[in-house]
């Protein structure tokens, strides 16, 4: 199946290594992705601060763009898969607002029927899509003996549930384990990684991190599966600060899910992007994952 | 009666700014919001106490209150709301209305929104290293000598451009903007 690509802007910058995984394991697995032409940002979180039908309207002339041949829009990052699928909804369920969001792309000479794309995130199209089968028979590298704590984070199940259950959920789980790893089952598995609040007070996200990197370590963890690049980056890059605030001595790597799933699919490395992670994840892929550590190239 | 006037005003533009906010009225103040949210400890009222206050008319109290800067946009009180209230896009409403307000509090997460749109508007694109440092100079000049090394790490790992991107369309994105603040302002994009 043929799927339009919302890539969104960290995938051009701080989640480069989710962009290349995600290329080579669909090119793998056969999945056809169309980047939407001259797609914009989502306005993540912020712009809902400023303006609501500005907001709307930012995000829905993405919609707009999509080749009308096309149906399924995907998002691999959390936050514009909300909100593509929010505007959306609320403009099929508030059809005044819809009309509203409409006379303002017609600015820009677009328009948006609402309702007409389904809007999908990665691991819904990974899970269902593909389906354990397919994933299955690909493996040719099984993450045997590698302890995999699955982090879902906020906007993925909630508020829309349609994928997964909001508090407990689970298809993550069932994905790292048609690879072959050991799934962590720990209780901090959709709790929130503070977001932006890093940028806004460091106290507050930095408790927040803290607590997922604790839950993680305490159910020995050897790496941290995520799929968006906000957890991501707030789990990875602030991991070192975590640890000189609370004296704790965590060393967990963080890597989004698809390289994961690359690996298991005996996909170079360096086309996942494994290696861009600022807590380095190779030597525990080496010293954990049976047989792994025997096939990995010279250095 | 000017007073019973006033309070259902506010409550009303509330509801009226949220799509879905007329659930607001259900509230059964049970604290489950509260309760679930991963920042309920710092905030001066959980949102189940600021929704008392919304019902009370207090206008001043609610957009002066911290309690929605706090709100990380996690959803757990929208998923877990017996009454099935829109409460992350309640808040969202309440920033707005608390930064649109002449002397409202200058939360340092108004001033990212604004840094972040600002560039959505200039670019089409988010830009974290502009506004990271534009940021972090203007609001946390403190902050950025320990966030420097970071900021080369993720340079190093190429995880960072130091230039923005724009989209080809920018002019259209503007006039589509322009068009919906201006919609806005008319109060014609209210529920």
């Amino acid at each position: 199946m043929k799927y339009a690509l919302y890539p969104g802007c960290s995938l051009d910058n701080s989640s480069v290594a989710y962009a290349m995984s995600l290329e080579a394991v669909a090119g793998n697995l056969g999945l056809e992705f169309e980047t939407i032409d001259d797609w914009n940002c989502c306005g993540a979180t912020e712009y809902h601060t400023i303006d609501k039908l500005a907001a709307h309207a930012v995000i829905a002339r993405n919609l707009a763009l999509v080749d009308e041949h096309l149906d399924q829009v995907v998002a691999p990052c959390s936050a514009c898969y909300l909100n593509l699928k929010k505007t959306d909804r609320v403009m099929t369920e508030h059809p005044d607002l819809g009309l509203q969001v409409n006379r303002a792309l017609a600015a820009g000479e677009l328009s948006y029927e609402a309702g007409r794309l389904n809007i999908r995130h990665i691991l819904d199209v990974l899970y269902h899509d593909v389906g354990e089968q397919a994933i299955r028979e690909h493996v040719t590298q099984p993450l045997r003996g590698l302890r995999v704590a699955p982090y879902y984070g906020c906007v993925v199940v909630r508020p829309y549930d349609d994928l997964d259950n909001a508090e407990y959920p689970s298809r993550l789980d069932e994905l790292l384990g048609w690879l072959g790893a050991e799934v962590v089952d720990y209780p901090v598995k959709a709790h929130c990684c503070g977001g932006h609040m890093a940028q806004v007070s460091e106290e507050q996200a930095f408790e927040l991190i803290r607590r997922l990197l604790s839950s993680a370590d305490e159910y020995d963890a050897d790496v941290i599966a995520c799929l968006c690049p906000m957890c991501q980056l707030n789990l990875d890059a602030y991991q070192d600060r975590v640890n000189s605030r609370y004296h704790t001595r965590f060393d967990l790597p963080v890597l989004f899910f698809t390289q994961l799933v690359g690996l298991a699919l005996g996909l170079d490395r360096s086309a996942l992007g494994i290696g861009k992670e600022i807590v380095t994840a190779e030597p525990v892929l080496d010293s954990r994952i049976i047989g792994m550590g025997d096939a990995a190239p010279e250095a | 009666m000017n007073a019973v006037a006033q309070r259902n005003e506010f409550r009303d533009q509330v509801i009226s700014a949220t799509p879905g906010g007329e659930r607001l009225l259900d509230c059964i103040q049970c604290g489950t919001c509260g309760g679930s949210c991963p920042n309920g400890p710092d905030m001066e009222s959980t949102p189940r106490r600021l929704f008392a206050l919304i019902a009370a008319g207090e206008r001043e109290r609610v957009l002066h209150s911290n309690t929605m800067w706090h709100c990380v946009s996690c959803y757990l009180c929208t998923s877990r709301c017996p009454q099935k209230i829109p409460i992350t896009d309640v808040m969202y409403t309440l920033k707005r209305m608390s930064a649109a307000e002449e002397g409202g509090t200058e939360s340092d997460g108004a001033s990212l929104a604004r840094s972040f749109a600002g560039y959505v508007d200039r670019y089409g694109r988010s830009f974290e290293f502009g506004l990271a440092s534009r940021f972090y100079l203007t609001h946390k000049p403190s902050s950025l000598l320990r966030m420097g090394p970071l900021g080369l790490s993720m340079f190093h790992k190429g995880r960072m451009s130091l230039t923005p991107s724009r989209i080809r369309q920018i002019r259209q994105l503007r006039a589509i903007i322009d068009k919906a603040k201006e919609l806005g302002r008319n109060g014609e994009g209210q529920s």
